[in-house]
């Protein structure tokens, strides 16, 4: 089987979850990946470096700068031509992209994978990750989206595939990028590939004081910083550090979850997670029934104490 | 201008879902079913371009069951005006509702339509951006804030490293995000004149669109459950055990 896999990239570096899906086409067959950018030559330098990859395709025209589904989906139902499988991140990017061109293609897409069973066969998560589904398509070709923490990045040095230019159809004149309000990173690891999260919810009051009690917590254990959608709605932190059935999805080496209940939506995102480790006053809320470690306290007294003591 | 919103029902957001014993789904008797959050935000969209002008008629759809009009009802005691149930018991995959919204789409001419990002029971995120793709029209996935601009409508969109804003010429598809509004509760007058509102029933037929599914269950199981660890007393004693795993 010949597989398509769907760079994901700002068109300076190519994006850490390419790397899972790269691993779940390889399951699948030959690997080939798909570069759409402008100006995104970079990229498709690190791609071919990707072990395991047998060609690179670079799409570079401003139409696909900012990554418009209307613009790239038919470039990707094009190259379908002659693959077999297209397979993108399930990250908002993938999430956008892929059912437009399952949908051009006539496909039934099967979203957000944990595991290839067989060669049209398989598992997904479903009703919030409270079941999980064995599915099998009857499609020729298939369109998958993939869950990055249930497959382990390829590596990204080592190969050196064949790098093509291709053409594409290009604007489609009906959509355009206005302005992107992204935020900063700087030192502190993205949410889905850091090694220890910190996760703070309603409890926190507002965003001065989530910012008093977990940011300095998450700087000494050099910590992603998340939150429960409790405290993304009330606007303590920007929405894109929702962890969660319609967040993120996150599996770090441990996860601290300080003043979050544990509803069936947050442990969605976050109950793959090596260790669990919760601070909650209430010692029935949900998210013990998850946790490794569990403390049974007042957070505004615990968390200053424990980020002193660590 | 009109607005299509497009609802599901699904197993309400506070049930934990239980799987069967026999592998052969998640069991729905007996189990408290509701408007899918995400398409509740629709709705209320909808209703708020339409109270400030921006649109005439908002006509609200399901693809479902007969209990499906109980959710439609919903959608019109909100402020729905009309509804259109395209009933079948059989379970219709996302790209079988986008075709048959597609028809739909074509007979009703809406400037919009307005779809939930994903539905919390199948989890796919896909019949927005399917219909997109099959009516040839833009997307604004996820979306945070909808605004009307002339012959277009601007969307900004929540995305993973944080919002980006674009602009769709119209007719265009909307899929909704969290953080788009809080949606009203009907009231019980509303809910009253929702029973004299219009619920027309075809089915899919009627559309030409067929059924049959693409995608085969062949098995459904519980995930693994984590088993509940031990609390400590205090902090030096969390301390001491985060040095044990080696962190700090
Ligand atoms: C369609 C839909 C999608 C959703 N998607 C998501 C999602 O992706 N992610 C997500 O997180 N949620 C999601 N939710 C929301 C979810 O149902 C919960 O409402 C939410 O997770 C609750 O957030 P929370 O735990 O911060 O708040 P709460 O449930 O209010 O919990 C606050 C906790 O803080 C504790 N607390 C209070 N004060 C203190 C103190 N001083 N010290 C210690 N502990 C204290 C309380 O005991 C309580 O357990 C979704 C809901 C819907 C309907």
């Amino acid at each position: 089987m010949k597989t398509l896999v769907l760079v994901e990239h700002d068109n300076q570096s190519m994006k850490d979850a390419t790397l899972s899906v790269v691993t779940a086409a390889s399951k699948l067959g030959e690997v080939h990946l798909l570069v759409a950018g402008s100006s995104c030559d970079a990229v498709a330098q690190e791609a071919a470096k990707v072990a395991g990859v047998g060609k690179v395709h670079v799409a570079d025209d401003p139409a696909y700068e900012h990554g418009l589904a209307e613009n790239v989906a038919p470039l990707i139902a094009g190259l379908m031509d002659h693959h077999d499988a297209f397979l993108a991140p399930a990250t908002t990017t993938g999430k956008n992209i892929a059912p437009r061109v399952a949908a051009m293609l006539d496909v039934m897409q099967i979203s957000d994978i944990l595991s290839v069973e067989g060669e049209k066969t398989f598992t997904r998560p479903i009703y919030a990750g409270n079941a999980i589904a064995t599915v099998e398509s009857s499609d020729d070709k298939l369109v998958i989206t993939v869950r990055g923490t249930a497959f382990d990045k390829a590596e990204a040095e080592g190969g050196s595939a064949e790098i093509e230019a291709i053409g594409g159809p290009g604007d489609a004149g009906v959509s355009s990028f206005v302005s992107a309000d992204l935020a900063e990173g700087g030192d502190r690891p993205e949410l889905t590939s850091a090694n220890i999260i910190v996760s703070g919810g309603r409890a926190l009051k507002d965003g001065e004081t989530f910012e008093k009690i977990i940011t300095p917590l998450a700087d000494k254990l050099g910590a992603g910083i998340g939150a429960s959608r409790a405290a993304v709605d009330a606007g303590y932190v920007p929405n894109d550090y929702q962890v969660g059935q319609t967040g993120k999805i996150v599996a770090p080496e441990v996860y601290i979850a300080i003043g979050i209940s544990g509803a069936i939506q947050h442990l969605a995102g976050m109950k793959d997670s090596k260790t669990i480790i919760a601070i909650n006053k209430d010692e029935d809320a949900p998210i013990f029934q998850v946790a490794d470690i569990g403390l049974v306290a007042d957070l505004y007294k615990a968390v200053p104490e424990l980020t002193e003591k660590l | 201008m009109k607005i299509l919103v497009p609802v599901k029902r699904v197993i309400d957001y506070n049930v934990k879902p239980r799987v069967k014993a026999d592998g052969s789904g998640v069991d729905l008797a007996n189990v408290k079913m509701s408007m899918n959050p995400f398409d509740e935000i629709a709705v209320e969209e909808a209703i708020r371009l339409k109270e400030a002008g921006k649109a005439e008629e908002i006509v609200a759809i399901s693809v479902g069951p007969a209990k499906a009009q109980e959710t439609l009802r919903t959608a019109l005691a909100m402020g729905a005006d009309r509804a259109i149930l395209v009933e079948t018991d059989d379970e219709v995959e996302p790209l079988a509702v986008a075709k048959i919204l597609k028809a739909i789409a074509e007979e009703e001419q809406p400037g919009l339509v307005m779809l939930g990002k994903q539905a919390i029971d199948d989890d796919s995120n896909q019949t927005g951006q399917m219909l997109a793709a099959l009516m040839q029209r833009p997307q604004g996935t996820f979306a945070n804030t909808v605004e009307i601009d002339g012959d277009s409508v601007i969307v900004k969109r929540e995305i993973d490293g944080g919002l980006e804003t674009v602009k769709l010429t119209m007719p265009a598809i909307v899929t909704t995000d969290l953080r788009l509004n809080e949606p009203r509760y009907a009231s019980l007058p509303n809910i009253m004149k929702a029973k004299k509102k219009s619920l027309d029933v075809k089915t899919p037929a009627d559309y030409g669109v067929d059924t049959a599914k693409r995608l085969t269950t062949t098995n459904v199981a519980e995930p693994p459950v984590r088993q509940a660890g031990e609390k400590v007393e205090d902090v030096d004693a969390l301390v001491m055990k985060m040095k044990a795993l080696g962190i700090a």
